[in-house]
């Protein structure tokens, strides 16, 4: 689905991005980790076309479904009329939405369990809730590849859950190829199938999450110490930084 | 919330019909209004009698003209202003993501200001003032457009500003032109023209008017899902797919040629564009389809009603561009305060 190899990003005259190469299958699901600042989203912009690489080749084999991080309209659009504008690729410039369009944003709306928001103000809603109509938005594009930024921050835990096992089932029953950037090891943990961890704009490790996604590899990613937890009586894990205390020194 | 929406949906289909049965209303009301008292009936035979003689003739020949060459031109102006200005401004507004925004902001109404002072000045009338305050204003939008896009980008906020950069300076431009000017017979032409009327509005100037206003306002409405997709922010239209420049530049120069127009033909009209996409705004809520001829309709009742107050409240006409900026201004205030309320709008 995604072939990158020797990618080259600059924004803004400085080198941002550097001899990136990444691939992934078709079906499968990538989690981004990395500090702040280091190009995740430069590297989601590039993925979904709004950044030209300057060197290097990426191909994508599919359409591509774009879903933002927490946002506010400035205009009281409903949940219908965000959604909506994910039909854009298929109406043209002069375009606007029809019966066919209205029913395959229903049809996502349905799927996700959220026709009671069609008529609702869009800002008026929770954050969960707006991050479910923008993937409906998505959704809406007919797209094969699902690029989120950052789907789960400034969720609660169990506006998580719900995103997260969203993304499983859209792989697993619609065949969506899926990229996420976050924050939190244990989103790659539940269902990443591979991950990229950005240490620099040089330095990454990519593979498949069994393999790449460990305390080791997190430490370093970091730059803190990050160790496994298990949980006990569950056939789970996670991985949790290890705070120091020590690393600002604070003087009044 | 399922009935306020079937309410607000049942609303906004009816709306339109309603607000255009109020428009023509208050076109033939406003017929009748002025110095010769005249019934709707009259003014209704009167017309008709253009068309397909219903009785024989009864009225007044000063009746007929004053109906057809003076009142009528005069409404047909204020129509097509009021319809044009309050798409152009719902449009600007949902493009730039800013709903303070009006199509004075983007430098077209004070560039081609500028421009008629400057024909009036040399001594230009007629159309070379036309053809000077539409050359202006559209350079204007050029400039801004040109001031504003860094790399092949242009970033809303930097519109803005320039806009308003453009804007003062062609203010001083202007007040340059009023110092030049001859004090007893130019600068009365000049501040007079840019105060805003359309009392001497004939045939001809709603010809110009409407040749300027009616396509542009079609090609607005033809990107009314454009407009939605571009509030969202520039960034996630492009992610869309949305070709935001070409979209971005249709839109600014339709609004440019709507206001190029009314400024060539009646002076500066401010506030209208701001004000009314609110109030239609609040009658269909935000999505363009609906909005923008909401907008128009409402705009043209709007600047219809205020002209109306222009002719009859003194003997004297008032310039329009007076009545509307003391109606707007107020009102601009209280959205500024409610915006306020809410939080403000983000920036990018």
């Amino acid at each position: 689905m995604i072939e990158a190899s020797d990618l080259t990003v600059e924004r803004g005259g400085r080198i941002i991005l550097r001899d990136y190469s990444l691939r992934l299958e078709r079906g499968r699901t990538l989690a981004v980790l990395g500090a702040n600042g280091v190009g995740k989203t430069t590297l989601i912009n590039t993925l979904i076309g709004l950044i030209k690489p300057r060197s290097g080749r990426l191909s994508i084999g599919g359409q591509v479904g774009f879903v933002p991080q927490l946002f506010e309209v400035p205009f009281s659009y409903s949940a219908l009329d965000i959604a909506l504008m994910g039909r854009a690729r298929h109406l043209g410039l002069f375009g606007a939405p029809g019966k066919r369009d209205y029913e395959i944003v229903r049809h996502y709306f349905h799927m996700l369990g959220i026709e009671d928001f069609e008529p609702q103000t869009f800002n008026s809603l929770s954050g969960g809730q707006r991050q479910l109509v923008m993937i409906a938005q998505a959704l809406a594009s007919e797209c094969e590849l699902l690029v989120l930024d950052e789907p789960c921050a400034a969720l609660d835990y169990k506006n998580q859950d719900k995103v997260l096992s969203l993304l499983e089932h859209l792989r697993d029953s619609h065949a969506m190829t899926i990229v996420f950037s976050t924050h939190m090891p244990q989103h790659a943990v539940e269902i990443a199938s591979d991950v990229l961890l950005m240490t620099s704009g040089s330095r990454y490790v990519c593979g498949p999450t069994a393999d790449a996604l460990n305390a080791e590899n997190l430490t370093a990613l970091y730059d803190l110490p990050i160790a496994r937890a298990d949980f006990s009586g569950l056939a789970k894990h996670t991985y949790a930084p290890v705070f120091r205390h020590e690393g600002v020194v604070i003087d009044g | 919330m399922r009935t306020g929406w079937l309410g607000r949906k049942l609303a906004s289909v009816s709306i339109l019909p309603a607000l255009i049965t109020l428009l023509v209303a208050v076109v033939l009301y406003s017929v009748t209004i002025g110095r010769y008292d005249l019934s709707v009936r009259d003014v209704t035979y009167i017309l008709i009698d253009n068309v397909h003689p219903l009785v024989a003739p009864y009225w007044d020949p000063v009746h007929e003209v004053v109906v057809e060459q003076v009142r009528l031109p005069r409404i047909m102006a204020a129509v097509i202003i009021g319809f044009g200005l309050s798409v152009s401004g719902a449009a600007l507004q949902g493009l730039f993501r800013n709903p303070l925004v009006d199509p004075g902001i983007i430098g077209v109404t004070s560039g081609a200001g500028f421009g008629g002072t400057l024909a009036i000045l040399i001594g230009w009338q007629g159309y070379l003032l036309l053809a000077m305050a539409f050359f202006f204003g559209i350079g204007s939008v050029f400039l801004v457009k040109l001031l504003s896009t860094v790399r092949g980008r242009t970033s809303m906020l930097t519109l803005v500003l320039a806009g308003v950069v453009i804007s003062a300076f062609f203010s001083a431009a202007i007040s340059i032109a009023k110092l030049l000017a001859d004090p007893f017979q130019k600068l009365p032409a000049i501040t007079y023209w840019l105060m805003g009327s359309i009392a001497s509005s004939n045939y001809l100037d709603v010809l110009l008017v409407a040749a300027a206003v009616v396509p542009s306002a079609i090609a607005i409405y033809l990107l009314r899902f454009q407009i939605n997709i571009m509030s969202l922010g520039e960034e996630k239209a492009r992610a869309l797919g949305t070709r935001v420049v070409l979209v971005q530049w249709i839109i600014l120069v339709a609004s440019a040629l709507i206001s190029a127009g009314v400024v060539a033909t009646s002076g500066i009209i401010g506030w209208v564009g701001l004000v009314i996409p609110h109030v239609a705004r609040a009658l269909v809520g935000a999505d363009h389809q609906r909005l923008l001829p909401v907008s128009g309709v409402l705009g043209a009742i709007y600047l219809l009603m205020v002209d109306n107050l222009a002719r009859t409240v003194t003997t004297a006409e008032i310039p329009l561009g007076i009545i509307t900026a003391l109606i707007g201004v107020p009102v601009f205030a209280v959205i500024l305060r409610r915006l306020h309320a809410k939080g403000g709008w983000s920036s990018d």
